[in-house]
């Protein structure tokens, strides 16, 4: 029996080594082949660890316009975006959490509805352009305004975790419903709030689709449409190997790896300190109302 | 998740009681402030989520830019028989179906060993960090995991190849054959997501009564007894809560990434329903016989999470509605 039981705890133990392992290889090669010399990491000489340590990848990045461009863009984009997308899910989540509005029902299949049948790409897309958003950032972050799935969440965090009777007594106490809920519910509210902010922002960080059909300038560029073209389109080139532009192709090649890690590290460093607020966002989403 | 109807009687009822009065003008007067901060989003829903299904009628149409939307000639279900009588039909279908049905199979019940294996562990401190360092790839980008994709499978400087190569076998263009796109697509599904998949299943592991395992312990069953008769039944609702969401996506999932993993050279095996209305409505213009393929693609989605719902319903006595 204790045999049995050591043996179970080796095998567990040992699965989980292994999955760690599997998740996380693929991230520490692409950070040791950012810091390589480019000529050993297409050598395939680099496996797990640095080979000729060097940073010139990042200084090519940090020469580079279109990524910081990028950058600046993507930033606004989020920031602005992360804002709207509050108070529009806010303006609606806290009426509808209210049990005493008359019609609550019919407003909350009007909008569950949506989450079940849309009108697809083509008609958005047609939408978006008559609004005359196209090549503006607005097309980024209006037809996104709210996530209904968000939505819900906040709602049920307002209905399940704000006692009612808080509410009725603010109002026997003469409290408007504008300041019940900047005064009262909203300071109550700031994990859900902290979680939806991160699940907001995020997406927009790494969305790249709506920028692919709606930007059509280049200096209106998302991060990941720029990281896109680096990715994706300049393999072509570094297939060719053209003679005396070898360097440069070697340097196209290594700047890959590091702006992986440039783009991808406003999340990772963020990820320890909100790690649990995004687990808590699922945990509401679960409970459902 | 029917709880919903029951939850809170005293509110639901005399709130019934004062609709049925003659005071809900007065009701709704009272908090026409409540209505005040609905307005701008019931406005936005109108707009950008029923907007495009008013705009969902060219799929009927021949859409023409300068008529517009309403102006436009009825065509009937040309657009509909021009799509199911293409030779790429098949194909396309094929293809949707597939991927996703291959993703169920194999994807899905991964998060709940995960969420096993976690619960497991005889050290709590090793299984917060199976958790954190599992959740992790979720955040990136799918830009950049298909740029990840590329760089470990490069067939000259990849460390996967360099492994093949190290047993004697020859170096496989992973991306660019089209035989290896759907295992490629799905395994590296799996990685960036049974973590957070998982969180549900151990939310769920974490609630199932502790008594159960003493008794069950008591009794002299092993641990993978216990495993198999209390913590697998234990999460079985939420097992099938998510299966059914997960099928209400069925046609739609990663098309993103498809786009981007998609070449020349794999399109044989890459080529989805959405992908196909992206290239040919948005890049080549053929917005009503695009839209009508839209139209097809979340027909099928609803059909079958209707259907799904219904069998969950009868099967196990758990469904979304």
């Amino acid at each position: 029996m204790v045999r049995g039981e050591r043996l179970f705890n080796v095998v567990i133990c040992a699965l989980a080594a292994i999955i760690i392992g599997i998740v996380l290889y693929p991230l520490l090669f692409v950070v040791s082949a950012s810091f390589s010399d480019p000529a050993k990491v297409l050598g395939g000489e680099v496996w797990l660890l640095p080979k000729s340590v060097t940073a010139e990848a990042y200084r090519e990045i940090f020469r580079n316009k279109e990524v910081w461009l990028g950058y600046r863009n993507t930033i606004v984009y989020t920031v602005v975006g992360t804002v709207i997308n509050i108070i529009m899910t806010i303006l609606a989540a806290y009426p509808l959490s209210r049990p005493d509005l008359p019609g609550r029902k019919v407003l909350m299949l009007f909008i569950t509805l949506t989450m079940f049948f849309s009108g697809g790409l083509i008609p958005t897309y047609l939408l978006v352009k008559d609004l005359g958003m196209v090549d503006t950032m607005w097309s980024l972050i209006v037809p996104g305004a709210i996530s209904t799935y968000n939505l819900i969440v906040m709602r049920t965090y307002f209905q399940s975790s704000i006692p009612w009777e808080i509410q009725e007594a603010a109002h026997i106490d003469g409290c408007s419903n504008w300041r019940l809920l900047l005064n009262i519910i909203l300071p109550l509210s700031k994990p859900i709030l902290a979680v939806m902010i991160l699940f907001y922002a995020v997406a927009h960080w790494n969305s790249f689709f709506n920028a692919l059909i709606y930007m059509r300038d280049e200096s209106h560029y998302p991060l990941q449409l720029v990281l896109r073209e680096i990715l994706m389109f300049s393999q072509s080139a570094a297939a060719d190997g053209t003679v005396g532009l070898e360097d440069k192709i070697l340097l196209a090649e290594s700047i890959k790896y590091a702006i992986i890690i440039v783009s991808s590290l406003p999340v990772w460093i963020m990820y320890p300190f909100v790690q649990r607020h995004f687990v808590k966002g699922v945990m509401i989403g679960s409970i459902k109302g | 998740m029917n709880t919903a109807q029951t939850k809170n009687p005293t509110i639901v009822s005399s709130r019934s009681r004062v609709i049925r009065g003659s005071r809900l003008f007065k009701q709704i007067a009272r908090r026409y402030d409540l209505y005040l901060m609905l307005l701008l989003p019931i406005v936005w829903y109108l707009i950008f989520q029923y907007g495009p299904l008013y705009g969902l009628q060219i799929a009927f149409k021949d859409f023409n830019p300068a008529k517009g939307i309403a102006g436009s000639d009825w065509v009937g279900f040309e657009h509909f028989t021009r799509f199911f009588d293409s030779y790429y039909f098949w194909r396309l279908l094929w293809n949707t179906v597939s991927i996703n049905l291959f993703s169920l199979l194999i994807a899905f019940p991964i998060p709940i060993l995960l969420a096993l294996i976690i619960q497991e562990l005889p050290s709590k401190g090793f299984s917060k960090w199976l958790q954190n360092i599992t959740y992790l790839p979720h955040f990136i980008s799918v830009v950049v995991i298909v740029g990840m994709l590329q760089l470990l499978l490069s067939p000259k400087s990849g460390p996967v190849n360099g492994l093949i190569e190290a047993f004697g076998g020859t170096p496989i263009r992973f991306l660019e054959e089209a035989s290896w796109f759907k295992p490629i697509f799905i395994s590296s599904n799996i990685w960036q997501n049974m973590g957070w998949q998982s969180i549900m299943y151990i939310a769920a592991l974490i609630g199932i009564n502790p008594q159960l395992y003493e008794a069950a312990k008591m009794d002299g069953a092993s641990r993978l007894r216990r495993i198999w008769h209390i913590s697998l039944p234990g999460i079985v609702p939420v097992i099938v809560i998510l299966l059914i969401l997960d099928i209400g996506h069925f046609m739609n999932i990663g098309f993103e990434k498809v786009l981007l993993m998609q070449n020349s050279l794999n399109i044989e095996k890459s080529d989805v329903i959405s992908t196909f209305v992206y290239t040919t409505g948005i890049l080549k213009g053929e917005y009503s016989y695009t839209a009508a393929i839209g139209l097809f693609n979340s027909v099928i989605n609803l059909v079958l999470l209707l259907v799904v719902n219904r069998f969950a319903r009868k099967l196990s006595e758990t469904s979304l509605w």
